[in-house]
């Protein structure tokens, strides 16, 4: 079973969907004990940090996360979930899981684009991602493939080994990252289209093998 | 880089598309579903919904439309058209839509932008904007007026005025519709859309007045508008999505290509 961690952080429904029609068996929960005894977990969320970790740590699920990760389950962090795995964010400047080393700061608000306007923040719509490196969870992606995002806010790693793969807009910022059972995306892979599936389809037969 | 999105809409009324839409073969299909999943497969960034039916005893059927339309198509759409409320957009959002579009209610209360970008987050909440040019007046500093009704209630209310407050509000996002330009198929508004989206820092999705892809390129450009929304080019089968992202790539605009 693959839990679908619920910290009444936006729209959780889409997750659901998306891996119910890849056949996936899973199930939208805060239970601890199903946490627990799932095969694999998935972290989404649409939100901001602060009122995220308040929740999470209201309902005992940052214990329940750090657990997940410790028992070498395949973890897939997406959007909110991808960035509150780091230490700590400048959204409410707020303390994190840290599962992974490193932070999450905003984009400039005076970032110009190629056209020598200033680029808008959220960072919306679709957009690619450079891979730096091979991840059994990103095998077979047309590298030519666009990936939906809404953010305001990206991660920055401490350990470059965590990056998998990069996305520009005003900077150059680490839109998928991994860590031995873990894996994040800054961009909403259920939203994707096909190139999106195939990464959750990926993820649901991973082992959490690098 | 990010692409410059390309975005149908659909009217539905009663669970059905309003206009039937035809394509190769001149197939007339009437299901909101079915053509979601069309342009889907056509490489569409993005779908807007606008729900055009009368009465509120029908919303329900709308509902189930958007969650037929949510377990088949994985990418984000709007919906939008007769949301007055908090719970009205949380009903639309839970049945699986990425964002919810307020108009006319937004302008006659602010605050429900406010409430559901509380409740929801910015990302969620689209605003529409009806805009008649009228000239400059002392309450009309730019020259464009907010319109109701299909442009036949004008509102006194500044549209550069409106699209600010409205961003302050919280609106995540604006979905700028001319009502001069729309039917006409002759281009975008240019003027105001760049009015606008050089105000604001929320995206802008440019309406009205697509006829040809190159009134697409030039609103993504000249107009500044980050996606634009397209109707009877496309449902007509004069053009096909994939044929005006390659008109635009030509034209040196970062669309996507690989769906």
């Amino acid at each position: 079973m693959i839990a679908i961690i619920d910290y009444e952080a936006g729209n959780l429904t889409s997750v659901e969907r998306a891996v119910k029609h890849l056949g996936g068996d899973c199930a939208v929960t805060r239970d601890l004990g199903l946490i627990a005894g799932a095969d694999r977990v998935i972290f989404p969320g649409v939100g901001a940090a602060g009122a995220a970790m308040a929740s999470l740590r209201r309902l005992g699920l940052d214990q329940a996360l750090a657990d997940a990760v410790a028992a070498g389950k395949p973890v897939l962090g997406i959007c909110l979930g991808t960035q509150i795995i780091f230490q700590r964010s400048d959204e409410d400047l707020a303390g994190c899981l840290g599962l992974m080393a490193g932070k999450v700061v905003r984009f400039a608000e005076d970032m110009p684009g190629q056209d020598g306007l200033r680029l808008k923040v959220p960072h919306m719509g679709w957009n690619q991602v450079r891979w730096v490196r091979d991840h059994p969870v990103f095998a077979g992606v047309d590298p030519e493939a666009e990936y939906y995002f809404v953010h305001s806010y990206h991660p920055l790693p401490q350990d470059q080994a965590d990056v998998v793969g990069l996305t520009e807009y005003g900077v150059t910022f680490a839109s998928v990252v991994a860590r031995d059972n873990l894996v994040a995306t800054q961009f909403h892979p259920e939203k994707s289209g096909r190139p999106g599936l195939q990464i959750l389809r990926n993820f649901l037969a991973w082992d959490g093998k690098p | 880089m990010l692409s410059r999105r390309v975005i149908p809409c659909l009217d539905v009324r009663d669970g059905k598309l309003t206009k039937g839409v035809k394509f190769q073969g001149n197939v007339d299909i009437g299901d909101p579903v079915e053509m979601a999943a069309f342009y889907y497969e056509q490489g569409a960034d993005e779908l807007v919904f606008y729900d055009i039916t009368a009465s509120s005893d029908h919303r329900d059927i709308m509902i189930e439309v958007v969650r037929r339309v949510a377990e088949t198509i994985f990418m984000p759409f709007s919906v939008g058209g007769g949301l007055r409320t908090v719970s009205d957009m949380y009903d639309v959002l839970l049945a699986g839509a990425e964002k919810v579009s307020v108009n006319s209610s937004a302008v006659q209360d602010p605050q429900v932008i406010a409430e559901g970008a509380r409740q929801f987050g910015s990302q969620c909440v689209v605003l529409g904007m009806d805009v008649l040019k009228v000239g400059v007046r002392p309450e009309i500093p730019s020259g464009y007026e907010i319109v109701i009704h299909g442009g036949r209630k004008h509102m006194g209310l500044d549209a550069l005025a409106w699209a600010k407050q409205a961003e302050d509000l919280g609106a995540g996002e604006i979905c700028l519709n001319s009502i001069d330009a729309d039917g006409t198929r002759q281009g975008y508004e240019l003027t105001l859309t760049r009015m606008i989206s050089r105000a604001v820092s929320i995206p802008v999705i440019a309406s009205g007045g697509a006829g040809t892809p190159q009134h697409l390129a030039e609103v993504l450009t000249e107009g500044a508008a980050d996606a634009a929304l397209i109707a009877s080019m496309t449902h007509y089968g004069d053009y096909t999505v994939a044929q005006i992202k390659d008109y635009l790539h030509q034209a040196g605009i970062k669309v996507r290509r690989h769906w």
